[in-house]
């Protein structure tokens, strides 16, 4: 089974898995409305957050509202889709210590995707609706000359995007094998990452943005990209193909998310009994 | 086609070893790094067909074997195979050929009815639908679950949630099967019927059963052969029978007296234990309890008195001793 089989098998357990979490859900209607809603209330309020501070300020960092607009929508949408997929890492640390992890592994199935499935729950999709409407008002009101590269450079940053944040995703669960338990480390690196890509780079010190584009590399879900498409000035004075660099980034951010991956289940101990 | 073939063993494990870094906490951001050696060369083959019990304390490696077989650790030594699969190397191949039980964590779906989680095996394992009818019919006829299928596992005993485990980790037609504790728990009903099953399993598909246990009837009643594992070692391979005589040779008789006294002397019964009026006496388990309870009662003011059986811990406690004790007394009849 090639890698191209192992992906189609992965997206395969992850449909039937994510399925029956659903129908298990279902078995709790009135938990399953109330968590819903308030959900959407939640991601809701998250923007709400943003339109507020601009009903004080014209800028921030010397960027506008829609400027702002687009960035979160980029990084939110990017990020709704990596968590809907993978977002249940941190259920990974419990079933780590309660040695639940076990019963996974002898499954024939890929340990990633019935990770990803794990304690699947339908109001995941909210982060990417709540994500997609701000980009989607962000794009009608933003001030652009579109061209066709620019045009092209939005679903690329998604793409891309949501690659980069998968790649965080399963390198912090690798190490939550290694390290038997570590979600808030996890936590601090993907939540925390999208947070931060909602406010432009211009906010941030530089040494931090250094850190943001060489180490983590997140600057490129959205910052260096959509700089380019905002005729903006990029950060740390990255060369002109920076925009370009995305695909790229994600490549290299899988391959080595992967190899974490490899060797934190080559070190898994398992519990006692 | 008239070709000879030696049957390989399905099960074939050629000096290996599991070692753990324990890292403990000694103070604050202190730490002490030691090596556990959970399991220590350790050699054995299984064939095709057999039904093995595998026995030891806690802690001395058992789980740790299984978990090693099915794929789920990585051996730090030595060579393994499982029906010519390395485990760890090719775990989800293997999954295919393996069926497993843990005793103590389900893998059905909480607030789903069984069928339910039957129905994610059918398809999670590609089961041919013919297959799979065949198996789940057989399997809900000898558990008697068709009663239980569309309840919710939530609402099911822990005797019936184990005979829904033991379903669904024998429908893809697994080659061999590892239970780890399969009884914990159980009454002796549910046990009972645990049992028939796996004897029923063994003598009609030919399924290869390797049974970690703490209960020694497990144990009697289904295993021509039981491993015993100590400290990451093998003590023991062979026969129930074998066992016995190694390891299980004495029995307990507690007498409480009526006063304190000093140590009874009564052969061939020694005192290994003085509390009180009560004191513990080991005998040869050959001995008859009654002549000797007899003498004492005749001898001694006696209150009351209790025989233990051995328990499996402590014979292979002794047989980690290498203390085989009660051979080299003196018979007095």
């Amino acid at each position: 089974m090639g890698e191209r089989g192992t992906l189609l098998e992965g997206l395969r357990a992850f449909r039937l898995i994510a399925g029956m979490w659903i129908r298990s859900s279902m078995t709790y209607r009135t938990s399953f409305v109330v968590t819903m809603a308030g959900n959407l209330l939640m991601t809701g309020m998250d923007f709400v957050g943003i339109l507020l501070m601009f009903s004080q300020v014209d800028s921030l960092g010397g960027w506008s509202l829609p400027e702002i607009a687009f960035l979160y929508g980029l990084s939110a949408t990017a990020f709704g889709v990596a968590d809907l997929v993978l977002g249940s890492m941190d259920v990974l640390g419990s079933r780590i210590r309660d040695g639940s992890f076990d019963t996974l592994l002898v499954r024939p199935v890929p340990v990633l995707a019935q990770i990803g499935a794990d304690h699947f729950a339908v109001r995941r999709l909210g982060r990417i609706t709540q994500g997609a409407l701000v980009l989607g008002w962000a794009l009608w009101s933003v001030e652009v000359d579109w061209d066709p590269v620019k045009v092209l450079l939005v679903p690329l940053m998604l793409v891309s995007g949501t690659v980069i944040f998968s790649a965080v995703f399963v390198a912090g669960a690798a190490f939550q094998i290694y390290a038997q338990d570590a979600a808030e480390v996890q936590n601090a690196f993907t939540y925390g990452g999208t947070t931060l890509l909602q406010y432009p780079p211009t906010v941030f010190g530089k040494d931090f943005v250094r850190g943001v584009t060489f180490v983590l590399p997140l600057a490129f879900v959205n910052w260096v990209p959509a700089c380019h498409v905002l005729g903006r000035a990029y950060p740390l004075d990255l060369p002109g193909w920076a925009a370009f660099a995305p695909p790229l980034v994600a490549l290299v951010c899988c391959a080595l998310a992967g190899l974490a991956w490899r060797a934190g289940l080559g070190s898994y101990r398992s519990t006692g009994s | 086609m008239g070709v000879s073939v030696t049957e390989q063993p399905l099960i074939e494990l050629d000096g290996v070893e599991k070692v753990f870094d324990v890292r403990r906490k000694t103070g604050f951001l202190k730490r002490e790094r030691r090596q556990v050696r959970a399991v220590d060369s350790l050699s054995f083959t299984v064939a095709r067909g057999e039904m093995v019990g595998y026995i030891g304390p806690n802690g001395a490696g058992k789980s740790t074997t299984i978990k090693m077989l099915t794929g789920i650790l990585t051996p730090s030594a030595g060579r393994l195979r499982v029906a010519g699969i390395d485990p760890s190397r090719e775990r989800t191949r293997l999954a295919h050929r393996i069926g497993v039980v843990f005793g103590q964590r389900t893998t059905l779906w909480w607030d789903l009815p069984l069928i339910d989680s039957y129905r994610l095996m059918h398809r999670m394992y590609r089961i041919p639908d013919a297959r799979y009818r065949e198996n789940l019919d057989r399997c809900v006829e000898l558990l008697e679950l068709g009663d239980l299928l569309e309840s919710p596992v939530r609402q099911l005993s822990l005797g019936q949630r184990m005979r829904g485990d033991i379903a669904a980790a024998l429908l893809h037609d697994p080659e061999v099967l590892y239970l780890d504790e399969p009884t914990i728990g159980l009454d002796v009903i549910s046990k009972a019927k645990v049992r028939g099953f796996l004897k029923e399993l063994n003598a009609e598909l030919g399924t290869t059963v390797l049974l970690t246990t703490h209960d020694l009837q497990d144990i009697e009643q289904l295993c021509s052969r039981v491993m015993v594992i100590d400290h990451g070692r093998l003590m023991y391979d062979g026969a129930l029978a074998g066992l016995h005589e190694v390891g299980e040779s004495e029995r307990t008789l507690v007498v409480d007296l009526e006063r304190e006294l000093p140590p009874v002397d009564v052969a061939p019964a020694r005192v290994v234990k003085v509390e009180g009026p009560r004191q513990w006496l080991a005998f040869p388990a050959g001995e008859s309890a009654a002549a000797l309870v007899a003498r004492i009662a005749a001898e001694y003011p006696l209150a009351d008195l209790s025989v233990r059986e051995p328990d499996i811990e402590d014979v292979i406690a002794r047989m980690y001793a290498g203390a085989v004790p009660g051979r080299s007394e003196k018979a007095v009849s």
